[in-house]
């Protein structure tokens, strides 16, 4: 009774106050559902129902249901590993429903055997793991746009996710099938209604390429190419290949259509680069981000991303006054090779407009370009592989607004 | 000291990548012997010079007509876009600001064209068109982009001697070009 009383004017005091925040008697009473006997066991854990809103937004062919993508929501993760429901999705023709015991994986072409590998068979190999992203040729495609794109940075750059991929080396199988000694490529496709059909350099494939089974520890997604896709480290998404159910080995690319008419970057010459692979170092700053204005001055945690395809990001340096000076930022550990890294920097805002960028350095000494230094080599009819500094600007209510700067 | 020089005769035989660290890792080599015959795998392995293409043939006016029932929902009369891609009719060059791409302008061979549709269309039933429906479709795509005449039947023959306007337009940035080499412009600006 008395405490009734107690926890009541506390409710009231703590809404006369909201800036004051939480009451002690709020703080220190018996919250409700200490009181009552828990839910009970799952068989397949969902997030709070609390966390609806962090879904992935859907961009699809009005026309096509699975044509287009769904954007992976970085301004509502932290960390580094996109949990499996929320990686990005890029379909040309939908996802495909694939009954494991049927698919198979075919390595033919300029070998000595070709091999018909069943999805049981690729479980019996020794496998290895890569924690890494996957970045869409296209993602952060708005950038070559004349005029900045107004919307959440995960519509802009959120075809990009990471996770720990486990699979069994590519390397092992071409082998096995005893590829010719000069067969540059491996031609791969997919089992879905596109047929998906893009070319991999050898040596790529020898490398470190995986044909994953396994993403965060389960079985791939549906949507990420289950039961198999390939994973081509640092390399663009489109390499990586889904629902993987042909390995052609060739000494000549395919030169199809999505290496040809899409993927590669048209220049200002009228020329286009093709086979530019490797995803370039980029960052965002994925907090403060349009939808979460700055609340006022004070201490604010700047927070985003960087990666590279060409290895480990070295360095991050954080702008808070719109690229005039730069202060290095805080990288969160582990820092790998081809992953996302996340970095922070501590910003204390003076309340006053300004602009917010951030720049990534990876080992091999590049750094991230501006938007000038990119556009005055690749134009704005590129489409792809757009990797520039980001811009974000915040007015002097802490509103966050995307801005070429 | 013989075996010194073998050791080096080794070494140089060994592809490179066999050197990285974890190359002596072998498989249990469960993989079945496939049956042979890459040309029997569906769909059909085509080349970008038309090795792999099928027998028969097909025209424009089958094609056109073809377009209309199954394409041009999506792509436009003509191909000049819709909710899908514009696949003919580019005004401006590649090297305006205001480059079009499209199937007449950009791409660089015309059997991957039969090979598109062959594997990707038609959308409610992909891989289900007969080879002659997919060289008509070729040949009426072409002939909407101005490269064959009204009339054109494509076959085998003529599909892989046909050279699309863009054919010298790609510049590999694969392998990675050196610095000095003109593809480093382009590549690596
Ligand atoms: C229901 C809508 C729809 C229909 C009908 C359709 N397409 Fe498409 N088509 C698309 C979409 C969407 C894409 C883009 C696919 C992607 O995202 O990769 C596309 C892409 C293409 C491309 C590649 C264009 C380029 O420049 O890369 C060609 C060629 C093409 N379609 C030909 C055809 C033909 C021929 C037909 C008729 C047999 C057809 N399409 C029917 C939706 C459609």
């Amino acid at each position: 009774m008395q405490r009734r009383r107690f926890l009541k004017s506390g409710l009231a005091l703590g809404t006369l106050t909201p800036l004051a925040g939480t009451s002690a008697a709020m703080e220190y009473a018996r919250p409700p559902w200490m009181n009552e006997p828990g839910a009970g066991f799952s068989n397949y854990g969902q997030p709070s129902e609390h966390e609806k809103a962090v879904i992935r937004w859907i961009s699809a062919n009005p026309a096509v249901a699975g044509n287009g993508v769904a954007w992976c929501p970085l301004h509502a993760l932290a960390g580094m590993v996109t949990p499996n429901g929320l990686h990005f999705e890029r379909h040309h023709h939908g996802v495909p429903p694939i009954d494991p015991v049927q698919h198979r994986l075919m390595v033919d072409g300029q070998v000595a055997r070709p091999l018909s590998f069943s999805v049981e068979d690729l479980r019996r190999y020794p496998l290895r793991s890569h924690l890494g992203f996957i970045e869409c040729g296209g993602n952060s495609s708005a950038g070559w746009h004349r005029e900045p794109v107004q919307t959440s940075v995960s519509y802009i750059h959120g075809l990009i996710s990471c996770s720990e991929w486990c699979g069994v080396p590519l390397r092992i199988l071409l082998q096995e099938a005893g590829v010719v000694p000069d067969a540059g490529w491996v031609i791969a496709e997919g089992a879905d209604a596109f047929a998906m059909q893009v070319s991999l350099p050898m040596d790529k494939a020898m490398d470190d390429t995986l044909v994953a089974l396994y993403q965060n520890g389960e079985a791939v997604r549906p949507e990420n190419g289950y039961p198999l896709r390939l994973v081509v480290p640092g390399w663009e998404g489109v390499l990586h290949v889904k629902w993987l159910r042909r390995l052609r080995v060739a000494s000549e690319p395919a030169m199809a259509r999505n290496e040809t008419a899409r993927y590669s970057d048209l220049m200002p010459s009228g020329k286009a680069r093709q086979f530019s692979f490797s995803m370039d170092a980029k960052s965002v700053i994925t907090s403060p981000h349009s939808a979460a204005p700055v609340q006022g001055p004070g201490h604010w945690q700047i927070s985003g991303l960087a990666w590279s395809g060409r290895g480990r990001i070295t360095r991050v340096d954080v702008s808070v006054d719109g690229g005039r000076s730069w202060r290095t930022a805080e990288l969160m550990e582990p820092v790998l090779a081809k992953c996302l890294t996340r970095f922070q920097y501590d910003w204390v805002w003076d309340g006053k407009p300004t602009i917010l960028q951030s720049r990534a350095v990876d080992e091999s000494g590049y750094v991230q370009p501006t938007r000038e230094t990119l556009l005055s080599a690749r134009g704005h009819n590129a489409e792809f592989h757009y990797n520039a500094i980001v811009s974000w600007a915040v007015d002097a209510e802490g509103a966050v607004e995307h801005v070429y700067a | 000291m013989p075996s010194l020089l073998m050791g080096a005769l080794l070494v140089a035989w060994v592809p490179v990548w066999a050197a990285a660290g974890d190359a002596s890792r072998s498989g249990p080599a469960l993989g079945k012997p496939m049956s042979d015959a890459s040309a029997e795998v569906s769909p059909a392995y085509i080349a970008a010079d038309g090795r792999g293409l099928p027998d028969g043939s097909g025209d424009v006016d089958l094609g056109r007509e073809l377009f209309a029932q199954h394409c041009q929902a999506c792509h436009g009369a003509g191909g000049a876009g819709a909710t899908a891609d514009a696949l003919s009719g580019a005004e401006e060059p590649l090297d305006s600001p205001w480059a079009e791409k499209t199937i007449g302008s950009y791409w660089p061979y015309a059997p991957k064209l039969f090979d598109f549709v062959q594997r990707s269309k038609p959308m409610n039933a992909p891989g289900s068109f007969s080879s002659e429906q997919v060289y008509a479709l070729t040949a009426y795509l072409l002939y909407s982009n101005g490269i064959v005449e009204v009339g054109t039947r494509l076959d085998r023959a003529t599909l892989s001697h046909i050279k699309m306007p863009n054919r010298d337009g790609f510049v590999r940035c694969y392998p990675e070009p050196e610095p000095g080499d003109p593809a480093w412009d382009h590549c690596f600006p």
